[in-house]
């Protein structure tokens, strides 16, 4: 189907996008990187009267490195994360999960902040920047906030991002000297949504971390029990142990992908899986 | 009905001036009103890859993309593709392989696999299935595909080590 017809604006400024989502309110929508919200605009799931194109405000995309933290602008693509020697450097947990994001086209052009304000449940990067204690850098025409992951994610494509303010930049704290990192899912095919995934941190001398799951709720979902057994570092624990855990931890609901207890026991596989390296 | 905005760019190396609807995506704006057909239009939804285009030498669904998008852009078909004869080698492949039945998805898939070869070396079956995943093809069960891709790598770095 096509889309219904709407009024494009494409602001050159920060001022001016803030300015036209102020004025417009709910009748505006962001068009970021568009790889979700083109098919949402053909299916008429969504049918907003304004389109604020973002994509020609210069500087939205940088990523640089600012003391101990990693500033990722809303509108760096997939495929920029993916090969940046920062992202390599300190935070490989995103590089290691960016290869599971659809396929090479839609990488192109697919943007972080997109993918976080869409708030998938089984969408890998708002599991990251859970992971990750990422902030969100919110703007709008009344001023700046700042949300952290935690917060922002609220519920199935649900957020914190309030009408008229605008997703600008993630601030990743780069994680100490010794933390490890695992990225993992299973998926039907290459691509596709996960039936379950692991964005996992660790840091084995000081006994913390940080295991979120993605497709096992309506949310990026931390797994407490199951941090508190690797955070015993008591070794390996058997299928049942974690099994345990994770069926305490997860609550999924059934989706086109599997079944809840289907889901559980792919999680429970995950954390046998990249236990070794945490 | 929206105001017709206006829109310039470059499609296949030919200037393009038009007048379009914002909701029009690239594709139907390279269909209907560049002519250009050999870009197909799938499932309209950026599943199939049918309509795989490069813009900016990136590739991209356009479909996922509105033509107002692609103001000031470097559009390539492939027509353009064709015209310029750099991938030859793989369109030849794709035919002595029989990488092709009905041929829907062959112009996203040259696209697709183009970037791929642009990064030369000699990428694995297992990444070159990897960078077309996002291709649909509902006749040949990919082997062909991926062996027409596959000699042309090879035969690409043969000869740039000769």
């Amino acid at each position: 189907m096509k889309p219904t017809a709407f009024d494009y604006l494409c602001p050159r400024t920060l001022d001016e996008a803030l300015h036209a989502l102020a004025s417009h309110g709910s009748d505006a929508t962001v068009l970021a990187g568009g790889q979700s919200l083109m098919p949402m605009l053909s299916f008429r799931m969504l049918e907003p009267g304004f389109l604020v194109d973002i994509n020609r405000i210069p500087g939205l995309d940088s990523i640089e490195l600012d003391g101990g933290t990693l500033r990722i602008g809303t509108l760096a693509r997939h495929a920029q994360v993916m090969a940046h020697p920062l992202v390599a450097q300190h935070l490989p947990l995103l590089a290691q999960a960016m290869p599971h994001i659809a396929h090479a086209a839609i990488r192109e052009r697919g943007s972080l902040g997109g993918s976080l304000c869409l708030a998938d449940p089984a969408a890998e990067l708002p599991a990251c920047m859970l992971a990750l204690d990422a902030r969100l850098h919110l703007r709008s025409h009344q001023g700046t906030r700042e949300v952290a992951a935690a917060d922002f994610f609220q519920g199935l494509y649900q957020t914190a991002l309030a009408p008229g303010e605008l997703l600008t930049e993630v601030r990743i704290p780069v994680p100490e000297a010794g933390s490890a990192m695992v990225f993992d899912e299973f998926s039907r095919r290459h691509g596709d949504y996960a039936m379950a995934g692991l964005a996992a941190w660790s840091h084995p001398a000081s006994q913390r971390s940080r295991l979120v799951f993605l497709g096992c709720g309506d949310r990026p979902t931390r797994a407490v029990r199951a941090e508190a057994l690797l955070n015993a570092r008591d070794g390996m624990p058997s299928y049942a142990e974690l099994r345990q855990a994770i069926d305490a931890d997860l609550h999924p609901e059934a989706d086109l992908q599997a079944q809840p207890d289907t889901k559980r026991h792919l999680a429970t596989v995950l954390l046998q899986r990249a236990w070794p390296h945490l | 009905m929206n105001p017709l905005h206006p829109l310039s760019l470059h499609v296949n190396g030919v200037a393009v001036q038009a007048q379009v609807e914002p909701r029009q995506h690239l594709a139907d704006f390279l269909r209907e009103q560049v002519g250009l057909t050999g870009t197909h239009l799938g499932c309209e939804y950026g599943v199939c890859g049918a309509c795989t285009v490069r813009v900016d030498g990136r590739i991209v669904r356009a479909c996922l993309m509105l033509a107002i998008q692609a103001q000031g852009c470097e559009v390539q078909t492939i027509e353009g593709l064709d015209a310029q004869g750099h991938y030859k080698d793989l369109q030849q492949a794709f035919v002595a392989r029989n990488a092709l039945q009905c041929g829907f998805c062959t112009p996203g898939m040259v696209m697709c696999a183009s970037a791929l070869l642009e990064q030369g070396g000699c990428p694995s079956r297992s990444d070159i299935r990897a960078h077309i995943s996002g291709n649909y093809c509902r006749c040949t069960g990919y082997e062909a595909i991926v062996d027409a891709i596959e000699v042309t790598a090879r035969t690409r770095a043969a000869t740039t080590k000769a």
